[in-house]
Parts: structure tokens; sequence; C-alpha cells
């Protein structure tokens, strides 16, 4: 046979999933690899959903997707952010952020354009780019700053091929966010060099110091923006695959195009459903996010009661401690912790070469099993080699 | 103190440290805040749920519908606190509705509790009619689920 797409062929499998195989084979273990709430869809969401079932036909719905979603998502974000779209122009359904951001790239990109984004960030945007046909171009950002992108490192890695930005505050897998000014910075460049802006707000409820700041709402920033939100972290709803992208009505117009020919429209069940959640959802959310704040400050204090350094996560719901004085890579550290004592950790490098050093801890668990995981993690540091202990070497199994 | 109330709420065992991490306090400030609200009683004491069907112990719960003629200067109080003094008495709470009063009874058998509508709560005077349901099945009780588990159907590890 002929081979396949060279990209394809040249996109390496993720680093998670090898750590995915292996934990999945294993019993009692306490997973912090998760990358999704463990709280069950709110009932009055999953109760609005089968009553759809039971009365009406589920058909295919406007590509756009339905026009009471679309408005209730435009009201939801100018209520929120002052921000306001047209809910017939510039407001598309998606099946997830995912197809969104997919969505975006094909529709702004010509080949051989990069795409600046911050590192280390979600596993996708560096394939994604690439599948688009674009240069995925990273900036490193640091853990002793926070993991806040530094504004004048993406003017210094602006070229004349530069298209746009991407970005992710809160970000996963750091959990960081980005202040005011530092994003209007970033805005200004964006302007100054005319490039697109595509901000990932997925997290955007999930901030618990101060107030999210969304991107377009920004001076300069809403007519060069691709806003994407969706519905999996904020009402727990992941599987439901539904989200959303707010921008200018070419490009959405263009995004709407690849969409109408490749998936028709977002799954019909998951649309009834999110607008259930904007309707009706809040007092839920409300719960969740101070549940995972309770969690975020119990667990970062565990971390750092076990050895560990860690900077304060300001969003989203993971830890990303420094495994830098164990003298361990990110993957020793991930594989010894385990295989050693089964709490399920994902090496930092998995989502770019500035994640080394440090891993991913997802605390969106419960208290009994982040106890769990606290107590083990802190055994497994105590036997390090500083304490005269060897760490399993197990990189060569997997 | 809404925050550490909650997790009171939910676990009476919470230690104090533990409560002052979560929240963000200090171990002192969560420690004067309980000893506060259980001095001006908002938190009036600690309990625990316990499913006494699985632990082996039959019991009986009546709800009983109880309507009663309102005194002069007293209104329902005075009848209420008749009733709520009886010790198998768990709840009385006045409603709105076709009934006066919501009575919640405990017996270990269906004659003890019959025995005491009977007896003890329909003989009251100014009480004009009962109506009593005996609990068949318990599926939640304030705010747990008694019958079914949750399970963590996720994936161990995703992005």
């Amino acid at each position: 046979m002929k081979p396949l797409n060279q990209t394809v062929l040249a996109t390496p499998q993720s680093g998670i999933r090898r750590f995915f195989d292996i934990a999945q084979q294993m019993e009692d273990v306490v997973s912090l690899g998760v990358g999704e709430p463990d709280f069950v869809t709110p009932w009055r969401i999953r109760e609005a959903v089968i009553y759809a079932l039971e009365n009406s036909r589920m058909t295919y719905t406007a590509n756009a997707g339905m026009i009471d979603l679309r408005q209730a998502v435009c009201a939801h974000t100018f209520g929120r952010y002052g921000v306001h779209y047209s809910p017939e122009t510039e407001c598309l359904i998606t099946v997830g952020v995912s197809e969104a951001i997919d969505l975006a790239l094909r529709t702004i990109l010509n080949p051989g354009d990069e795409v600046l984004y911050v590192e280390p960030c979600y596993v996708s945007y560096h394939p994604g780019i690439g599948f688009a046909g674009g240069v995925p171009v990273a900036i490193p950002s640091r853990g002793d700053e926070g993991f806040s992108v530094r504004p004048e490192d993406i003017r210094t890695a602006i070229t004349r091929k530069t298209k746009a930005i991407l970005l992710c505050y809160p970000g996963n897998p750091t959990g960081a966010t980005l202040s005011r000014e530092n994003l209007q910075q970033i805005v200004d460049i964006a302007v100054e060099h005319d490039l697109y802006i595509l901000s990932d707000e997925i997290y955007d409820r999930l901030v618990y110091n101060g107030e999210h700041v969304c991107v377009p709402s920004l001076r300069g920033a809403q007519e060069r923006t691709i806003l994407f939100n969706g519905f999996s972290k904020t009402y727990s709803m992941t599987g439901w695959r539904v989200g959303y992208a707010l921008g200018p009505a070419d490009v959405i117009a263009g995004m709407l195009k690849i969409h109408q020919y490749s998936m028709l429209s977002a799954s019909s069940i998951g649309q009834v459903a999110a607008i259930e959640a904007l309707r009706h959802g809040e007092a839920d959310v409300r719960e969740m996010i101070e549940e995972y704040n309770q969690r975020r400050r119990y667990f970062v204090n565990g971390l750092r009661e076990a050895g560990l350094e860690c900077p304060e996560p300001s969003g989203a719901f993971y830890a990303f401690p420094s495994i830098r004085n164990t003298g361990l890579t990110s993957e020793e550290f991930a594989e010894g912790l385990l295989m050693s004592e089964k709490v399920a950790v994902i090496p930092g490098n998995a989502f770019g070469p500035s994640g080394e050093g440090h891993v991913r801890c997802s605390y969106a668990t419960n208290f009994e099993q982040l106890e769990k995981a606290i107590t083990r993690i802190q055994r497994f540091m105590n036997r390090l080699p500083t304490h005269n202990l060897n760490i399993p070497t197990l990189t060569a199994k997997l | 103190m809404r925050d550490v109330l909650k997790i009171l709420e939910q676990n009476a065992r919470a230690l104090p440290e533990d409560i002052a991490i979560r929240t963000g306090r200090t171990t002192t400030e969560v420690e004067d805040g309980i000893l506060d609200l259980e001095k001006n009683g908002v938190i009036r004491r600690y309990k625990t749920v316990i499913d006494w069907e699985r632990y082996g112990d039959e019991k009986v719960y009546a709800y009983i519908d109880v309507s009663v003629t309102p005194q002069r200067g007293a209104g329902y109080d005075d009848i209420a606190k008749r009733i709520y003094r009886y010790p198998e008495v768990r709840d009385v709470c006045l409603v709105s509705g076709g009934h006066d009063l919501r009575v919640v009874v405990i017996g270990t058998g269906i004659k003890e509790v019959a025995n005491f509508v009977a007896e003890k709560l329909a003989t009251l005077e100014n009480v004009t009619a009962t109506n009593t349901h005996f609990l068949l099945k318990r599926y939640k009780e304030d705010g747990d689920v008694f019958v079914e588990t949750h399970t963590d159907a996720r994936l161990m590890v995703s992005p």
C-alpha cells in the first residue's frame, strides 16, 4: 500500500497514552491522571435530555447549532464578560472545543503559516496545528514564573509567517492564569502584527483567585479573537461533546463551511443538555467550583508537605508540582510512583518539553482518593534515593 | 463560615486543621469560629447518618398527618409541644395543605407505632384526625442516597 499522510505518520503517539495502557491494567490505582471532572452531570441536565428523548425526534440540527443554544451562549457570554456576539453570524456550536479549534485553524491557516502557542499545554495544540497545515511554534513558560508566559517572549517569536497566537488560560496542565495586564500586552502585540488570537477558555469558571479575564473583552481584541468554550469542564459534561466558538463573522462563516461538510451538526442530545445547563445549571456550577477550590488547597498543601515544590495553581483542576528536587525525570517519577505506589500522574513532558521536571496531578477526584494519593506520594518521596531507595527503572518496559 | 458549616454538615468528624487547609483559614480561626457557632446554636449537635436496616435492626418509621384545632393564644405551638415531647416522635413540623402537623414516629414494629398513634396521638385534646403512612423503602435521607453506590467510570488517564 502507498504510505499514509506524512503529517499523520510524523506525529508521535501522545505521551499520555502509554500511561493509560499501564494504569488501566492495574488494580487499586489512585488516578490523578484524569483530565475531566469527577462529578456526574447534574441531574437536572440529564433529566432534561431524558424528557427530550421521549418527546422529540432528535433530528439533525441547524449546521451552526440550535438557535436556542446559540442565543443562550451569546447571552451567557454577554452577561459574564460584557462581550456581544450575534447568535446568527458569530456563534458556532461544535463537537467540543477540540473540533472548534481544529475548524478555526483550518479556516485561518495557509500551508506554512506559523501559530504561536504557550507550552506546557494541552496535548492537542501542537499536532492540531500541524494537521491544519500550519507550523507550530512553542513559546516555553517557566515554573518559577507560575507558567505565565512573558509577552516579550511572544513578540520575539513572531516572524513574517506568523498568523495566530493560541492561548489557554486558565491552562491545562499548569492551572496557571494570566494577569489582565499581560493579556492586554499580548493583544497589543497581536494588533501590532495583525495576528489572530485563538483563546481556549474552557476552564473560565474554574478561577480561584480573582476574576477570569475573557480575552475578547480586552481593548482591540474582539475583532481578531476566536473564543472557544464548552460545557465539559464547567458543567461536568465531557462525554456530551458540546463546545462553541465565538468570533468575527467571516471566520465563523469559514468554520461553518468546514463543519457542515465534515460534521453536519453537533449532537442534538448534547445541545439539549447544553441549553438546560446554561438556563438552570448555575447553582450546580457554584457548588462544584467551591468543592474544587477546597480540594485544590488541600492537595497542594499535601504535595508541599510531601516535599514537592508546587506553585499555587490559580485555575482549572490541576496541580503541576516540580519534581526536580528528586533528581528524577518526569517520566521516571511518574513511572516509579505508578509502579511502586499505584498513583497515576502524568509526566510534564507529555505537555511539551518545557513541562519536563514537573508532573500533572488532577485533583478532580474526591477527598478520600486525594488523601490516599497524598499518603502514597509521601511514602514514595520518603523512599527516594536520598533515603537510600532505588526507584525501579521501568522506562525500558514502556 | 458558611464553607466551614457545609464541610461539617457533610462530615461532623472533619478536623479543624483539615478544614483550615480546605477553606484557606488558620486552624485557630476555624476552632474559634466553630466554638462561636456552637455557642449561639447554629451548630445544634453532631450526629451520624446510620443505615439501621443494613446493620440488621428492624425499625418502623411512620409519617403521620395530624389535623388539630389551633388554640386561642397559642395557635399550634402547645399541641406541637405535647406531641414532640414523646421520645418516639422524631420530627414534628407545621405544614400547609390538607393537614396541620407532619409527625415522624419511630418504633420497633408496626404494632408499637399503631398503638402510639391510637393511644397517645389520636387521643390528645385538639387532635381531630390522623392519617398514618408507614415507610416502605428509604431512597434518600438528608441528601444521602441509600440505594446506590457511585462508581468512577472515567478512563484512568486522559488529557
